[in-house]
């Protein structure tokens, strides 16, 4: 019994989300922020990071995981103040500042956009291996993306990757065991 | 006649064992590796396939995808950037196809089907048979 609890203890509480192992330094970036400062992790060094990628415009996957990362982060209550959405986009032509900032403040006034030039952006797209391809269509283009969120811990390593089609819960326990470590 | 009235009773017994008894799988992991030189035969002209287009896994039995980068450089493997001697570990628990972009694919889609935990009873026995080597049963890990 003793034994048991000890080898429960020595172990690390397992994550819903892919885990990466050893974490690394989430690669900086320095684009233009929603909220009319420059965008870089370092401005959130202290907090958990959910790192997401998409475009204002994007019908079906975004607003879904804008609204499970809002979700989550009501779940957090108190501690939501330690949790960071940051939501970066695909679609430099239409998502200025303004634009990103009036469609994720429909989800959570708190989140944070980051838009910039086409080679500024997929230059942070080449570093976390997103994937962005542009088709053409009747009400202007869409873009198939990458739909992943990454979770950075407060010490700015990136140490998860969450797929999509999880709820809120799942974010905001492994929100919670980040906070811990 | 005898030998075939003694015979059925342990047959029966073997074959309700392996109908109903819990699956155990040696690891849950489903590994895949990108091994050293990866990028340099890349590099040289050669195709390096490591993912199928389609991974299949099982809840309960094989429901962790595994990927490692024993490379000197950054991959995309599958869904994400990999580091070099850096692993990634992505479990499921739903059962479900799961689509990732994936630049690594010609397609630019890679697959996960994660199929149900095989239900006791007929659906058991028959991943029994097709996956027999997978099982705890017959390996060191188990004892």
């Amino acid at each position: 019994m003793l034994a048991a609890t000890a080898a429960g203890a020595a172990e690390a509480p397992a994550l819903k989300a892919g885990v990466f192992t050893p974490p690394h330094p989430a690669p900086e970036f320095s684009l233009a922020g929603s909220d009319g400062a420059p965008l870089t992790l370092a401005r959130f060094h202290g907090k958990v990071v959910a790192l997401a990628f998409g475009y204002s415009h994007c019908a079906d996957v975004c607003p879904v995981t804008l609204a499970t990362l809002a979700q989550a982060r009501r779940q957090l209550g108190a501690r939501a103040a330690g949790f960071q959405v940051v939501y970066i986009t695909v679609d430099p032509e239409r998502d200025g500042a303004a634009q990103l900032k009036a469609w994720l403040t429909a989800f959570d006034p708190s989140f944070v956009g980051g838009t910039g030039g086409a080679q500024a952006l997929a230059a942070v797209d080449k570093l976390y291996g997103i994937s962005v391809r542009k088709m053409a269509s009747a009400n202007g283009p869409l873009f198939g993306h990458s739909s992943s969120v990454y979770l950075i811990d407060g010490e700015g390593r990136l140490r998860a990757m969450m797929p999509y089609g999880h709820v809120a819960e799942d974010y905001a326990h492994d929100v919670r065991l980040l906070m811990q470590q | 006649m005898r030998v075939a009235v003694v015979a059925v009773p342990p047959l029966l017994a073997v074959l309700a064992l392996a109908a109903f008894a819990p699956i155990r799988a040696a690891s849950r992991d489903e590994p895949f590796e990108i091994p050293k030189g990866t990028w340099a035969r890349r590099m040289a002209g050669n195709k390096v396939e490591i993912l199928p287009q389609t991974i299949r896994l099982t809840l309960g039995v094989h429901d962790v995808l595994l990927l490692r980068n024993l490379d000197d450089v950054p991959q995309v493997f599958g869904p994400t950037v990999i580091m070099p001697g850096q692993s990634f570990r992505l479990p499921f628990e739903v059962a479900s196809t799961y689509g990732f972009a994936c630049t690594a694919h010609a397609s630019g889609q890679m697959n996960v089907v994660v199929d149900p935990n095989p239900e006791p009873g007929w659906e058991r026995l028959r991943w029994r048979a097709a996956h027999w080597a997978e099982e705890s049963w017959w390996t060191k890990e188990a004892q």
